[in-house]
């Protein structure tokens, strides 16, 4: 039996002050103390922990996180003193990209390592922007691959990093001429990524090659962090590099793991070589900002012989545009780049890698249906964290620098602290990717698709709001919104 | 005892007379409205109601309110705490003969209750679930203070409005001209029936009253008084409730001739008698909630009597899994359905699906395999437990389904052959209505009758002993928080409400009969954003 992936979670509770959604409010001055008291049978024992701390001196002060708004209480109590009001804190937690409910879900997956599972039907609105307006596919009857359930197990999840030469070439003598291919192949199609605001910066790069190196995937570091990065972690590191710092950093590269990434430059192309020379096996990928240019800039540079490029959205995974605006989302940019590629003839080449905006399992794959090879998370490794994407005193970078100019902390940061405790931290970290793995297997397993390289691109089993609209709702006469004052 | 010829002849007609095929005693429910207000003590309503302490007990509040929200019983020294559930807020205010401008004492105050405002979420609004209760309460249509038409989710159904809404915004039903024109259009007349099987061959027709059935919820997901109760009420509106997976229970034998049985990819309970009691046999490939992935029931929740039921060792976890291991093609769809056909030469067979970018063709096949009905279950529909990232991304919403395989189905000519029914995000009177607009012949609902039974989606059907509120629950102590006579009444009490509202919206319409509603997009429109 061939080994299997497994990612190894284990329940870790976090240790930073939670934002439930609920908070309870009672007029305990009216109790009439009567015997029929709802607060004792809470199916959640929610005031029986509110208490806690009357018994026991180290209990948490205030779980208000465990309400799950069965209103039994309220609608139950003699005198109808209770009652149920939405938490602001909760509302108030990141924008409106990294909604409340996005942060408390990683957290919770964070503690876990499980993939959040729950009763009734979806909730939410029916659809919204970016990746809330695909739907993945899935496949009614005929699927003599699938081995239900049993056969999750089989279902592959890992991709190749590196150039991937369409054919081998010979000399007449029977000579190869083709240069040996380097893959980095990993097991999940995620690499950690550098958050997109200078939050512990030291401390989490730290984390992330600890957690890389669990995980079997890579992470992306500074080059001034890597030296601090553990031995054992530094074949998980990639780290990232200017031109002009290759040299001060020779014995670095040679350390950590094959793929390098280098910031673009109008002269990038010159810089591989050099760097193939210090290290055969490399693999040079090249780390773009996300610009309404970006397609024809890739493609550019595939000609050139660079065949691995990281985009990097900003953090509600839209291009920056120069003009200090969001531009599209990724998932428009993708296609546009992905076509490109495959009307060049070079796509299956080229490895993309994706960044910002991947909040969600859900984006992982939806990310990897509109063209990316694999993404890289961010944002969201703070979020395990107990970060609330306050972004205190960094705005949200829309356009200029792709590093902000680092500013003091206003307030205490719960990443600062989780980072005190490496190990703690990694795994965290590990048990949001492995709740990400199962959804992702659940994706695929749905769709009838054995492994995710297959997924890449697959446009025809997504289902796209602008179109599905237009089929369904195309012989509806349309009245707009504002006439219905709606 | 001999048994004479013309007695023979005698049962042999009744058999022939009997709706089913059941060999037990059928129970008949009355179809009739009844109050049957909320089974907590505080009803939750879209306005609180204080009483300060300066209230001196005079009563004027009592005699003023027209809704019952202050009441002072006859030899009562005080006046009992607001009803406020009742309270229809600011629409009252407006006429000058409120309690608040009322009160000698300035003691009244009516706010929108935080409590309300914890209640459901897009989907489901706030004054969706509000306006569900009511209907179950009382049997009719809601007041017009809660939206009972549509959710706030901003597309799909409740982007989609029938045109007269759009022309005339006072047309809308309970208001008082429309229901004098429904009593004048008679409203017996207006039909909302349907006929399950359109295929012509010699099964029976099938004919139910309403253009709405139960959907499936098995012994395990949900109460014994839950299922009992959706049993009942389906069988006063001669319609129809689904097990589920998970094995007939016995105590629903009374109720054989308003049950369809399903067989679904696990298999378990199906035996050749329980498909043989009933008049519908469902094939359950898929659910909309989790499309592709099957089922799982926990070890915990896979009690002596659930393992019973469907044949399994308690205490393991039971999974369902997904496909039908044998069903690969159409042909090997047609052999599955040609079994249950020979099993019991008297039912229907239905097919559940849910929606991938194919479903058109899959209903297609299904037809030409032989089934009567064609079930679409949208993404959005409930579930007792699914992965969050199934119930929201995976296969399309009904309302994009619905029309594709109307469209495919009527552009193959067997539109008329067929019946093509609509689940996973039905919640209201309109949107079944607006379903049947889109092509659909009828409707199944699932969430609005747990809505109506008290269901607050607080979404912990499925972890440590079940929902807190007695509805999806085996554990024996938090089943008992419900009583079967009232949630069959709250049940009956939502199809009378829900039944007028089609009724007013076809006089409205000026249709004869909810099926001559079918495919009218026409008289729909569609909310844009420009």
């Amino acid at each position: 039996m061939p080994e299997r992936y497994h990612i190894h979670t284990k329940v870790n509770p976090g240790r930073f002050h939670r934002v439930g959604k609920f908070g309870g409010v009672d007029f305990r001055e009216d109790c009439a103390q009567c015997t029929k008291c709802v607060k004792p049978r809470c199916d959640y024992d929610v005031y029986e922990h509110e208490t806690e701390h009357n018994r026991n001196p180290l209990a948490a002060k205030q779980p208000l996180y465990e309400c799950k708004a069965c209103f039994s209480c309220v609608q139950g109590c003699t005198k109808g003193l209770l009652s149920l009001s939405i938490n602001p804190e909760y509302l108030e937690m990141g924008d409106e990209y990294w909604k409340p409910d996005i942060i408390f879900s990683t957290w919770v997956q964070a503690d876990m390592g499980k993939i959040p599972v729950s009763g009734a039907g979806y909730r939410g609105p029916f659809h919204g922007p970016g990746f809330d307006s695909i739907w993945t596919d899935m496949s009614e009857i005929v699927r003599p691959t699938r081995d239900g359930i049993h056969g999750r197990e089989y279902i592959s999840t890992a991709v190749d990093i590196g150039p991937k030469p369409m054919r081998l070439v010979f000399s007449t003598d029977g000579k190869i001429l083709t240069p040996p291919s380097h893959l980095l192949d990993i097991p999940i199609p995620v690499i950690l990524d550098i958050p997109a605001w200078p939050v512990s910066q030291t401390g989490i790069a730290l984390a992330r090659a600890r957690a890389a190196r669990n995980l079997g995937t890579v992470a992306v570091l500074f080059a001034e962090d890597v030296e601090k990065v553990h031995e054992r972690d530094l074949t998980s590191v990639v780290p990232i590099l200017n031109r002009e710092d290759i040299p001060k950093h020779q014995e670095l590269i040679k350390k950590t793991s094959v793929m390098i990434q280098l910031l673009d430059d109008p002269e990038v192309e010159t810089t591989v070589p050099k760097l193939q020379e210090l290290k055969p096996e490399a693999i040079v990928s090249v780390r773009l900002t996300l610009r309404p240019d970006t397609a024809g800039r890739v493609v550019e540079l595939v000609r050139k012989g660079i065949k691995v490029f990281h985009l990097c959205a900003d953090q509600h995974g839209c291009e920056r545009v120069r003009s200090g605006e969001s531009g599209r989302h990724i998932k428009d940019v993708l296609r546009e780049i992905h076509g490109r590629l495959v009307e060049e003839g070079v796509r299956d080449e080229v490895t993309l890698i994706t960044s910002g905006g991947i909040a969600l399992a859900e984006h992982m794959a939806k990310a990897i249906i509109c063209g990316s090879d694999l993404v890289a998370v961010d944002t969201a490794l703070l979020v395990s964290l107990g970060c609330r994407v306050c972004r205190d005193a960094h705005p949200l970078l829309i356009d200029g620098a792709d590093q902000p100019s680092a500013k003091p902390l206003h307030r205490s940061c719960p990443v600062d602290s989780a980072v005190q405790d490496i190990p703690y931290a990694a795994q965290r970290m590990v048990n949001l990717m492995g709740a990400w793995h199962s959804q992702l297997i659940e994706v695929l397993g749905a769709m009838g698709i054995r492994e995710v390289r297959r997924l890449r691109g697959e446009v025809g089993r997504a289902i796209f709001m602008e179109e599905i609209e237009e089929e369904a709702f195309g012989d509806l006469d349309r009245v707009p919104l504002q006439q219905v004052g709606v | 005892m001999t048994t004479t010829i013309a007695e023979l002849k005698l049962q042999e007609k009744q058999k022939s007379e009997r709706l089913g095929n059941s060999d037990w005693p059928q129970e008949n429910v009355e179809r009739t409205v009844r109050p049957a207000p909320d089974r907590y003590r505080n009803a939750i309503g879209k306005f609180k109601v204080d009483r300060l302490a300066s209230c001196i007990a005079c009563g004027r509040c009592a005699e003023v309110c027209a809704y019952g929200v202050h009441i002072k019983p006859e030899g009562y020294k005080f006046t009992v705490r607001p009803l406020d559930y009742r309270c229809i807020g600011p629409d009252c205010l407006e006429t000058g003969q409120d309690c608040m401008s009322q009160c000698p004492q300035n003691a009244i105050t009516v706010r929108l209750n935080p409590n309300a405002e914890c209640l459901g979420d897009p989907r489901w609004s706030s004054d969706l679930v509000l306006s569900t209760w009511h209907m179950a309460e009382t049997g009719h249509v809601p007041p017009a203070h809660l939206e009972y038409r549509y959710g706030e989710s901003g597309g799909g159904f409740d982007r989609i409005r029938f045109k007269f809404e759009i022309e005339e915004p006072t047309l809308r039903p309970g208001s008082s001209d429309v229901e004098e024109n429904v009593k004048n259009a008679i409203p017996e007349e207006i039909d909302t029936g349907l006929e399950l099987n359109r295929r012509g061959d010699n099964r029976p027709r099938v004919h139910i009253d309403i253009p709405v059935y139960g959907g499936g919820m098995s012994f395990g997901s949900v109460s014994i008084h839950t299922i009992l109760a959706k049993a009942r009420a389906m069988t006063a509106w001669n319609s129809f409730t689904c097990t589920g997976e998970g094995g007939y229970p016995e105590s629903l034998r009374p109720y054989d001739d308003h049950v369809i049985t399903q067989v679904a990819t696990g298999l378990f309970g199906v035996r050749e008698d329980t498909i043989q009691r009933v008049r519908i046999v469902e094939f359950k490939y898929a659910q909309g909630a989790k499309p592709g992935l099957g089922g799982h029931l926990l070890g915990d929740k896979n009690t002596p009597e659930v393992a019973e039921m469907r044949g399994a060792v308690p205490g393991n976890a039971l999974f369902s899994p997904f496909p039908f291991h044998s069903v690969y093609s159409v042909e090997d769809h047609k052999k599955h359905l040609d079994w249950i056909k020979e099993v019991n030469p008297r039912c229907l067979v239905s097919v559940k699906v849910s929606t991938p970018t194919d479903v058109d063709m899959v209903a297609v096949g299904s037809y030409y395999a032989g089934a009567h009905i064609i079930h679409l279950d949208g993404s959005y529909g409930g579930t007792g437990a699914a992965p969050d990232i199934a119930k929201k991304n995976i296969a399309m919403p009904i309302e994009f389904a619905l029309p594709k395989v109307h469209k495919f189905l009527t552009a193959e000519g067997i539109r008329e052959k067929i019946t093509l029914i609509a689940s996973g995000g039905i919640r209201t009177a309109f949107d079944v209505l607006k379903a049947i607009a889109m092509g659909a012949d009828g409707v199944v609902i699932g969430t609005t009758e747990m809505i109506a039974v008290g269901c607050v989606r607080c979404s912990t059907c499925e972890s440590g002993r079940g929902c807190p509120r007695g509805i999806a629950s085996t554990d024996p102590e938090l089943r008992d928080l419900m009583s079967l006579e009232w949630a069959t009444q709250r049940l009956i009490n939502l199809q009378n409400a829900w039944r007028e509202q089609m009724v007013s919206v076809l006089s409205i319409l000026g249709l004869p009969s909810i099926q001559s509603l079918r495919g009218r997009t026409d008289l729909l429109c569609y909310l844009t954003d420009e």
